[in-house]
Formats: C-alpha cells, sequence, structure tokens
C-alpha cells in the first residue's frame, strides 16, 4: 500500500470521527435545550399557561360550554384522627403530610412528612404521591402517579380518609 | 395544537443504525488501517473479527428494537465508536515488541461485555426494579471491594492490590463495586431524601441532617474509602468519593455538600500526602516531572508521565497518523496511558474528538437522568454519569499533569477486562433508564369541562389521549403550581422542580 493511500486513510478516520460527532450534534437537535424555557418560568412564574404555546389555543373557548360539571369546593377529612376537619378548595394546590409547612397537617403515624399533594388544573383536582413511605391510595389502588379526583372518592393516607365534595 | 404531536418521543431507532454504521466504519476500519500504515499482511482474522464485532453490536441494536424501542439513540454509536478505537489502538501497540495479544484478549472481553449487557437488558426491562436490591447492592460492594485483600484470592500488581485471581483468570472487582454503589446510593437517597432534607439541626444558614439518617451512607462510603486506600487504590477512592458527593448533592440539591466535599477531600489528600508513600511519589511526579533525579527514578519516577507529555507533543495538531507513531515508547501505553497513544497518533484533532465523544455521552447519560420520572432512576443515572466523567477526568487529568497522576481504566479505551464488563452493564442500565424516560405513557382520555382556566397543558393532554400522551405533562403542571402557590416548600422539594424543565426539554 502505497505511502499517500495510507496517509489519506489516516486523515479519514479524524474526518469520520468529526463527520460521526457532527451528526449526533445534529440528530439531537434542540434535545438538550432545557434550560431557556425553565429559567424564563424561573424567573416569572405567573404567566398563563396558555400564553407560552404560543397562538391562544382555541381549546380555550371551545369548553365553556354547557357540559359544566359541579367543581369540588371542600376537603373533608372524613375518616382518621383529623375526622371532620374540612379546607376549602381555592386555586392552590394543597400539600398534605405530617410537616408543619403543609397545607393540611395530618396528625397521622402513618403518613409522611410531604406524604401527597392535590392540585387543581381547569376544572379537576389531581394527587399526586411525594414518594410517601406508607402510600396514598385512591380508592382501593394505590397512586403509581398524578391522578383525577372526582368528588366523593376516597382518599387514604394512613389511617387518614379524605374526599372532595362540591 | 402540533404541540402534542411534537411532544411525543420517537423511538429513533433507525437514526442509531445509522450512527451505528458510522461508527462501526470507524471501528473496523480502524483496524485494517492500523495493519496497513504497518505494512502488515491482512489475513482473514480480521475480517472474522470485524464481523463478530459487528455483528454483536447490530445484534444489541435489534434488542434494543424490541425490549427498549424508546432507548436513548446515541448512547450505542458513541460507545461503540470508543470501544472499536480502544481495540485498534491496542491491536497496533501488539505489533510494537512491548505487548502482545492484548488486543484478542479484549475483542474476547468486548464480546463478553456486549453479551452481558444485553442479557442485562433483557432479564432487568425496568431500572427501577434495581431498588429492590438497595441493600443487596450494599451487601455485593461491600464483598466485592474486599475480595482483593482476602489472601490467596487477592494480586498485587504494579502497586495496587486491587487485581482477584481464580484460576486463570484474573478481575478487578472494584470496577463492578461502582456500579453497585451507585445503586445503593442512589436508593438508599431516594428513599430517604425527605428524612434528609427535613430533619435536622439548623446552625446558621446550613440544616444538618442527623446523623442517624445518613449513617447507612457513612458507612459505605467510608467502608469504600477505607478498603481502597489500604489497597493503594486511590484513583478509585477519588472515584466512590466524587459519586458520593454528586448524588447527595443531586438528592438535596444543597450547596453545602459539595463544599463539604471538597474539605474533606482536600483533608484527605493532606491524610495520603503524611501517611501513603505511594501518593507521596505521585505528588512528587506531578509537580517536579522534569527533575532529572525524579525522571530516573528505577521505581515511581516521572518517565511514564513524560513520556506520555512528549508523546502527546509528537502528535502535535493532526498527529502522526494511526499506525505512524512511536506509542509503545510509554509504559502502560494501551491500558492506563492509552489516551497518550491516541494523542500522538490522532493528534489534537482525534484526541478532542475523542473527549467530546465522552462529553456526549455524559450528557446523554444525565439527559436520561433528567428525563426519567422516578427519582431513583434520576440519582442513578446521575450517579453513572458521574462515574464515567470522573475516571476521564482522573485518567486525562493525571496524564496532562492538571492533578496527580493515579491509575484508572479509561472507558471502553483501556485494555481491562473488568472495566469493560462494568462500562457496557452501565450502558445497558442507563438505556433502560433513557428509555423509560423518553416512553409514552398513556393518559386516559381527559375532558377539560370548564375552559375558565384551561390551558395549552391540559389541551394538549386532551389532544393525545391515546398512547401519545405523556404523563409528565401533569406533572410539569404540578411542579409550575407548586412554584407560586406555597414558596416556602418550594425549597424542600427541587426535585419535583426539576423534573419540570426535565420534562419541558422534550417538548420541543
Amino acid at each position: 500500500m502505497s505511502e499517500l493511500a495510507v496517509t489519506v486513510l489516516q486523515f479519514g478516520v479524524l474526518l469520520l470521527l468529526w463527520i460521526l460527532i457532527l451528526s449526533i450534534i445534529a440528530a439531537q437537535g434542540r434535545d438538550m435545550t432545557i434550560s431557556k424555557r425553565s429559567r424564563a418560568r424561573a424567573a416569572a412564574p405567573h404567566p398563563a399557561p396558555a400564553q407560552r404555546s404560543g397562538p391562544p389555543a382555541p381549546a380555550g373557548t371551545g369548553h365553556s360550554g354547557p357540559t359544566q360539571r359541579p367543581r369540588p369546593r371542600r376537603l373533608l377529612v372524613s375518616e382518621g384522627p383529623l375526622a371532620g376537619t374540612e379546607l376549602p378548595l381555592g386555586s392552590a394546590s394543597i400539600m398534605m403530610g405530617r410537616a408543619q409547612e403543609c397545607t393540611l397537617v395530618l396528625d397521622d403515624d402513618y403518613a409522611s412528612g410531604k406524604h401527597a399533594r392535590l392540585f387543581p388544573q381547569g376544572s379537576r383536582w389531581f394527587l399526586e404521591d411525594l414518594g410517601s413511605t406508607n402510600g396514598t391510595w385512591l380508592g382501593d389502588e394505590q397512586l403509581t402517579r398524578a391522578s383525577t379526583v372526582e368528588p366523593g372518592d376516597r382518599i387514604r393516607i394512613g389511617k387518614t380518609v379524605l374526599e372532595l365534595r362540591t | 395544537m402540533n404541540a402534542a404531536a411534537q411532544q411525543v418521543y420517537k423511538p429513533r431507532r433507525n437514526l442509531e443504525l445509522a450512527l451505528l454504521l458510522m461508527a462501526l466504519t470507524v471501528a473496523v476500519g480502524s483496524q485494517f488501517l492500523v495493519a496497513l500504515a504497518l505494512d502488515e499482511p491482512i489475513t482473514t482474522d480480521y475480517y472474522v473479527e470485524g464481523a463478530v464485532f459487528a455483528g454483536l453490536v447490530l445484534a444489541f441494536h435489534v434488542v434494543l428494537r424490541l425490549r427498549a424501542k424508546y432507548a436513548d439513540p446515541f448512547i450505542l454509536p458513541i460507545v461503540v465508536t470508543l470501544n472499536g478505537l480502544g481495540i485498534a489502538m491496542i491491536h497496533r501497540l501488539d505489533f510494537t515488541p512491548s505487548f502482545s495479544g492484548v488486543a484478542d484478549r479484549q475483542l474476547m472481553w468486548t464480546g463478553v461485555s456486549i453479551v452481558a449487557a444485553i442479557v442485562l437488558l433483557w432479564l432487568l426491562r425496568d431500572h427501577r426494579r434495581l431498588r429492590q436490591l438497595t441493600y443487596i447492592s450494599l451487601a455485593v460492594s461491600v464483598v466485592l471491594l474486599f475480595l482483593p485483600i482476602v489472601p490467596g484470592l487477592g494480586q498485587e500488581l504494579n502497586g495496587a492490590r486491587i487485581w482477584v485471581t481464580l484460576g486463570p483468570a484474573s478481575f478487578q472487582p472494584s470496577e463492578i463495586a461502582k456500579i453497585t454503589l451507585a445503586v445503593f446510593f442512589a436508593g438508599f437517597l431516594a428513599n430517604n431524601r425527605d428524612l434528609i432534607l427535613l430533619a435536622g439541626r439548623k446552625v446558621g444558614p446550613v440544616t444538618f441532617p442527623r446523623l442517624r439518617d445518613l449513617a447507612p451512607m457513612f458507612i459505605a462510603w467510608i467502608i469504600a474509602i477505607g478498603v481502597l486506600v489500604v489497597q493503594n487504590d486511590l484513583g478509585n477512592a477519588l472515584m466512590f468519593f466524587g459519586l458520593f458527593v454528586a448524588v447527595i448533592y443531586v438528592a438535596t440539591s444543597r450547596f453545602s455538600w459539595i463544599a463539604i466535599g471538597s474539605v474533606f477531600m482536600l483533608i484527605g489528600a493532606a491524610l495520603a500526602y503524611q501517611f501513603v508513600g505511594h501518593f507521596r511519589d505521585r505528588v512528587e511526579i506531578w509537580l517536579n516531572a522534569f527533575d532529572q533525579d525524579i525522571y530516573e527514578r528505577t521505581f515511581g519516577g516521572s518517565y511514564q508521565v513524560v513520556q506520555g507529555l512528549f508523546g502527546l507533543a509528537h502528535g502535535g495538531l493532526v498527529g502522526t497518523g494511526l499506525g505512524s507513531g512511536n506509542p509503545n515508547m510509554v509504559s502502560l501505553a494501551n491500558s492506563d496511558m492509552i489516551i497518550a497513544a491516541f494523542g500522538e497518533e490522532l493528534g489534537f484533532i482525534g484526541l478532542s474528538a475523542m473527549l467530546l465523544l465522552y462529553l456526549l455521552l455524559f450528557s446523554r447519560y444525565m439527559r436520561a437522568g433528567l428525563g426519567t420520572r422516578d427519582t431513583f432512576g434520576k440519582l442513578l443515572a446521575v450517579g453513572l454519569a458521574v462515574v464515567l466523567v470522573l475516571q476521564v477526568f482522573v485518567v486525562v487529568g493525571g496524564l496532562t499533569r492538571v492533578i496527580p497522576m493515579t491509575g484508572l481504566a479509561t472507558p471502553f479505551l483501556a485494555a481491562g477486562g473488568s472495566a469493560l464488563l462494568a462500562n457496557w452493564l452501565i450502558v445497558a442500565v442507563l438505556l433502560l433508564i433513557s428509555h423509560s424516560a423518553r416512553q409514552p405513557v398513556i393518559v386516559g382520555p381527559m375532558v377539560n369541562a370548564t375552559g375558565e382556566s384551561s390551558s395549552g397543558i391540559e389541551s394538549r393532554l386532551q389532544h393525545s389521549d391515546g398512547p401519545g400522551a405523556r404523563e409528565s405533562a401533569v406533572h410539569r403542571h404540578s411542579a409550575h403550581r407548586h412554584h407560586h402557590d406555597d414558596d416556602e416548600t418550594r425549597l424542600n422539594h427541587t426535585p419535583a422542580d426539576q423534573q419540570a424543565p426535565a420534562d419541558q426539554g422534550g417538548t420541543k
């Protein structure tokens, strides 16, 4: 093999390496652009979510129709040490657990510090387990991800049972 | 809104195949180039070995198609490129008088490692199952770390007692221990993060966690570091330390851990300098590499480091070309010092390309961690990414005299079966994590009934109420709400907040 050909091939390896790198970077596209949006959000945490997705969502107008469901207004503790306690539901999320900074401080030995969170979205409330030790039950099922809660559903945290009421 | 369509990740396995073909061209092509440049006859062995390597890699690709369709498409091509280049360089060094037959062993270990990674991927299915092994993996780590000290099993090589010999095979258990320790740290912190964050005494601006909450971690960590110091394996000690600090920092998002870690590292380095003769030599070499006395010392001299630097200098910008340099001038050129060999033969352009490949690999590991939704997966991915990047840093930093030289295997490049196996297993775990990160989650049909506070996010969910929707949309919203609703608790829940940006990245 002539020396020239070997040299050309040796440069070819370098070239191919860089082509590979550039195609990986090109193919990644904007997969790695995480920071810009989240930074903008951290700086101004209040923009209406709809504005973030460019043109106003047509969904916004389409939903004020007649299918309005009754909105839950209260969170009621129906069983457990705090039975009878009521909490009005606003637009803020509700943190439940034994930690003092929780919205609803559960005096329940089987609850974790920050046990679960109830948060509104649209007309619905979602329940999310925050990695609690003993789990959060919705009806008979243990929560594995955020799920919707309907008025009347039994939310069980340790020995406490909660319900949404309209 | 077409945002819904864009938000869902595509499997991108075809892209992976295309990149893999390029990677294989580099990997197998450089083998042939070595023979051409050295005027060696090209025997059928080359074709057989190339075909075996390509076959195994493509088998891995097919397994990914079957088992982890949404896994990150970039990890495998990057790893194949690095591994192939490593084999080519080891092969090239086999033609020099210093080495022989190492490349065949490396190729065999590559095969074993790829098969092991495929098996792990196939059997494990979901990385979350590793969480059940939290304490088992702690026990396994301790056993693995103690193995080399056991008389009769352990073997001392080049001043470090890190090998285990069983009949003809020798093994470096600390390589596997870094996976099991990462699993333990991730599992333990995922379980106890709240406790560590919330309970504790406040002294000034810093909250100190209660000792009993952290005790298992500290014990694991002290055992690891202690054993490694006894074995004279300072590179690995540094790596485990970095793993510990990085994982706990990510879990708690408190910068104080980094500060505490740095202080401890300085203290550790000072103690090692006082009491470990081996390390004192290394520091001397680091500071006065070009001192004539130190250079000419028969054992523990700076010959290796200086020759490595000369090699890099000889390579210059474009290198001497693969197969045309003298990388065998450096001792251990095919393992600890393989980066110097690459610097000489591929030059700055080639070496920076390889370092960039490591950076890309690291960023893909971190991306998998950011994308996945469970704390354990996040911490595990970060831990393993840190393991990778620390190894590269320790090796390249030692070579270029940024830090004292401590022997560690360059991931995927250096000759050494245990390190290769461990790194391929890490690849399998991270592919699984990235699969769960990018996999669409089925969300039940949701109807927004009021419209009064309907958001883009909600209609996105609604649009894709099939297998296309991602659960994270819900998560993202919750994290967003969380931001302005209870600011006090925000600090304690940073992982939830971090999750949001991670998910955001995918919505483009």
